[in-house]
């Protein structure tokens, strides 16, 4: 179903979940910004794809986890396409590590990027959306921040303030027509699961109700669902995408 | 601009955007108290102050003000700024 095209920002957005999750909202009707921080050739293809696909989409470039840059890259998109209707916290990257041999930096590199990115990037269009009294803002989450996973306990920990940001600021701008939500991929075919070797993919299948990884698109779709109209009563919630992983 | 006319629009302001009975409002009143305003419609209010007097207002400003009055007092400073 086509939408009222919305202004939509997905940080992270050039790749894998973030890609399709663009291609997703494009398709919907919505006028897509791809934020990158490093991969400008990722997120032209995927601004390329969109476009071949009949849909709207920039590319903008900016980290995530800094809080200069992140005004930037939002007055940049209120400039070109108009204030953010749309927000989906996506940017997110691994320090994989036991926490014995845990290093700092990889612990702070991941709460910056994947937690403190969250809050930066929300608060940064909360303005427009309270001004419209409208607006979705959707957080990606993951199976570690619900269930935990050994070797990722800086990405499961930020992965789970990521569901308690979602639930508080849900309650907090919930009268003003804003709708905030996570959804929480299990193990998806991207390259941050390819990282992980083949032997970690197929014991992870072992255990998936579903019996395979799941497809970036299977993610995005949850996504459009929690931007659409049909998700209008919905708010902080957590939808798990892991093909029954743990159930 | 002048004060009363600074009154004026700040108590239009309040009528429009947050809901607000006019007779309610004084300048005496307190947003929370006196007026229901929970603090986020008060964080409304002053982005509404912001875009229809064309001024900006620092958070550490912001966050003093607690009635009609103490509102109006500072557009009117930064208006005459």
């Amino acid at each position: 179903m086509r939408e009222d095209g919305r202004v939509a920002l997905v940080t992270g957005g050039s790749r894998g979940i973030g890609r399709a999750i663009a291609l997703r909202l494009a398709a919907a009707g919505h006028q897509v910004a791809v934020n990158y921080v490093a991969n400008e050739d990722a997120a032209i293809e995927t601004v390329t794809a969109v476009k071949t696909a009949g849909g709207t989409a920039s590319a903008v470039q900016g980290d995530v986890g800094d809080e200069a840059s992140v005004q930037a890259l939002i007055d940049q998109v209120s400039d070109t396409l108009g204030a953010v209707e749309i927000l989906v916290n996506n940017a997110g990257i691994t320090r994989d590590d036991l926490l014995m041999r845990m290093k700092p930096e990889a612990w702070d590199a991941v709460i910056q990027t994947n937690l403190k990115s969250v809050y930066l990037c929300s608060r940064a269009v909360l303005r427009g959306m309270l001004r419209a009294k409208w607006g979705r803002i959707i957080n990606i989450s993951s199976v570690a921040g619900v269930y935990g996973n050994p070797g990722q306990a800086n990405y499961a920990a930020a992965k789970a303030g990521v569901i308690g940001f979602t639930q508080s600021l849900a309650k907090e701008i919930g009268s003003r027509g804003i709708t905030v939500n996570a959804v929480a991929p299990g193990f998806i075919e991207t390259d941050m699961t390819a990282a992980l070797g083949e032997d970690a993919a197929a014991a992870a299948v072992q255990q998936i109700t579903l019996g395979r990884l799941g497809r970036p698109e299977e993610v995005a779709s949850a996504v459009g669902y929690l931007a659409s109209a049909d998700a209008s009563y919905i708010t902080g919630q957590t939808i798990v995408v892991d093909g029954g992983l743990a159930i | 601009m002048e004060r009363p006319e600074i009154e004026a629009k700040l108590v239009d302001l309040l009528v429009d955007e947050l809901g607000l009975e006019r007779e309610s409002i004084t300048m005496e009143a307190r947003f929370e108290e006196d007026l229901d305003v929970d603090s986020l419609g008060v964080v409304e209010l002053l982005m509404a102050l912001e875009d229809n007097f064309d001024v900006k207002i620092p958070d550490e400003e912001a966050e003093k003000i607690t009635t009609v009055g103490e509102a109006a007092d500072l557009v009117s400073q930064k208006l005459n700024a």
